[in-house]
């Protein structure tokens, strides 16, 4: 059987791990390298590294953290932020990365998400969704997040791009509930619920985790295949191998840590 | 040890050339038939779609080159998929060096296409190259397309239906999910093909 994955999310910032609240206020956690080892020897399933201001920035991503990344880790990767063309995939992919994620990029111009699929196959092509709830009601999709003062709502329904993603060949989505990000008072259950039974590729919970029991809850109630934070691993508030032994005694199905 | 990687245009060469590295491995990764043919152990990596993944074999003319090797050859992920006679994906005639068609996973409620994540190896018969890999043992898949079960077949994982995960017969051998993204049990499975490599 599958198992449930959990992430660890390294945002990136003049190549130094870094994190915010609600995506403000930066603070520097560590060295790329460093924080990569730790996880993947605490038994992480995957890692997710941001380059958070590359989009805002007009840059692609800086290829030579990749290779030492890919270089050092024996765990799948995924690299997002300033992808915005197949050749600057290809890049990434050839410096080791396993999936690309595009977010503000695929929001610009949707037929990237296409083209990414059609070169590298949708097994590497990862959305990645920003989502706050609008006092309407409704759930909308933000871009530029990486830089709070260039942040904009584009006005699409979150719903509405979920579908469109995957049909042009998203492989799979991340969907950051910006409401909930680094609050640590637990995942949008509501709206990974609502993603959820519209998703039929792979499904990333983002934002909100606090507590071990937040990843029991978002496996449960909201079916995702994978949970990432930030916060919460970089602090040690939850450290991965007791979550994994938390969650197998609750019946969910994990990869023992070695 | 001469080995070769066949570059066949996929993105996880790099990966691959590191995982080798990590155990020591030096690899020299080459689309030249006569050092693929001189080779002590080849690999054919592999990440996209069976269409372009065979034609860019045909284009380098190497369909002949890799059907006629004598030493051990290890398929990765799309590299396993083409070693089968036929991929549904695009219809391609593939280079037939193992029986069977490789088709696409069934999505179903709760199996969600790709399958992509860690899952469980399921052995089913013993084989020199799954050494050291306990019956529990999870490797790291990101796959839509899948081969099937046949008397080749040395390991099973399940996602909706059982697929072949890892497959030997004679000097052909493949492995459907990533051994260098799958920490300790895909160091040992490329330590056991440097070492052995025969089914």
């Amino acid at each position: 059987m599958l198992s449930r994955r959990l992430i660890p999310c390294l945002d990136v910032k003049d190549g130094l791990v870094v994190k915010g609240v609600r995506f403000r206020d930066h603070v520097v956690m560590g060295a790329i390298e460093a924080l990569a080892l730790r996880y993947r020897d605490e038994g992480a399933d995957e890692l997710v590294f941001y380059d958070i201001t590359a989009s805002p920035e007009g840059r692609g991503v800086d290829v030579a953290w990749v290779e030492r990344v890919a270089r050092l880790i024996d765990i799948p990767f995924c690299v997002a932020g300033g992808i915005r063309s197949v050749a600057q995939a290809r890049a990434v992919l050839q410096a080791g990365a396993d999936k690309v994620s595009v977010n503000t990029p695929a929001l610009e111009r949707p037929k990237l998400i296409a083209e990414l699929a059609a070169a590298f196959g949708v097994q590497c092509v990862v959305v990645g969704i920003d989502s706050q709830r609008d006092p309407d009601g409704e759930w909308r999709v933000r871009a530029y997040t990486g830089d709070p003062t260039k942040t904009r709502a584009p006005g699409r329904r979150t719903l509405d791009w979920v579908r469109e993603v995957q049909e042009r060949g998203a492989g799979e989505i991340v969907l950051n509930c910006m409401g909930a990000d680094g609050v640590r008072a637990g995942y949008d259950l509501e709206q990974l619920r609502a993603v959820r039974a519209i998703c039929g590729v792979p499904l990333v919970a983002s934002g909100g985790a606090g507590a071990a029991e937040h990843f029991a809850a978002v496996f449960a109630d909201a079916d995702v295949d994978a949970a990432l934070a930030a916060s919460v691993f970089h602090s040690g508030a939850v450290r991965i191998p007791e979550l994994k032994t938390a969650l197998r005694a609750q019946g969910f199905e994990v990869r023992d840590v070695a | 040890m001469n080995l070769v990687l066949v570059d066949s245009g996929g993105a996880n060469i790099g990966s691959v050339r590191y995982a080798l590295q990590r155990l020591g491995v030096e690899s020299r990764l080459s689309a030249d038939p006569a050092e693929i043919i001189a080779a002590d152990r080849v690999i054919l990596p592999g990440v996209g779609a069976a269409g372009p993944g065979m034609a860019r074999l045909r284009e380098l003319g190497l369909v002949e080159t890799l059907r006629g090797l004598r030493q051990p050859l290890l398929g990765i992920c799309l590299g396993m998929q083409l070693l089968f006679e036929t991929s549904e994906e695009g219809e391609e005639a593939c280079l037939g060096l193992l029986p069977g068609r490789v088709a696409r996973l069934p999505a179903a409620p709760g199996i969600r296409v790709p399958h992509m994540g860690w899952n469980q190896l399921r052995s089913t018969r013993p084989s020199t190259l799954l050494e050291g890999i306990g019956d529990e043992a999870q490797a790291y898949f990101v796959h839509s397309y899948a081969a099937p079960v046949t008397s080749d077949c040395i390991a099973t994982t399940d996602h909706g239906l059982p697929f072949a995960a890892v497959v030997a017969r004679g000097n052909v051998s493949g492995a459907q999910f990533h051994p260098e993204r799958s920490a300790a049990v895909g160091a040992r499975l490329l330590q056991n093909f440097l070492t052995g490599g025969r089914a």
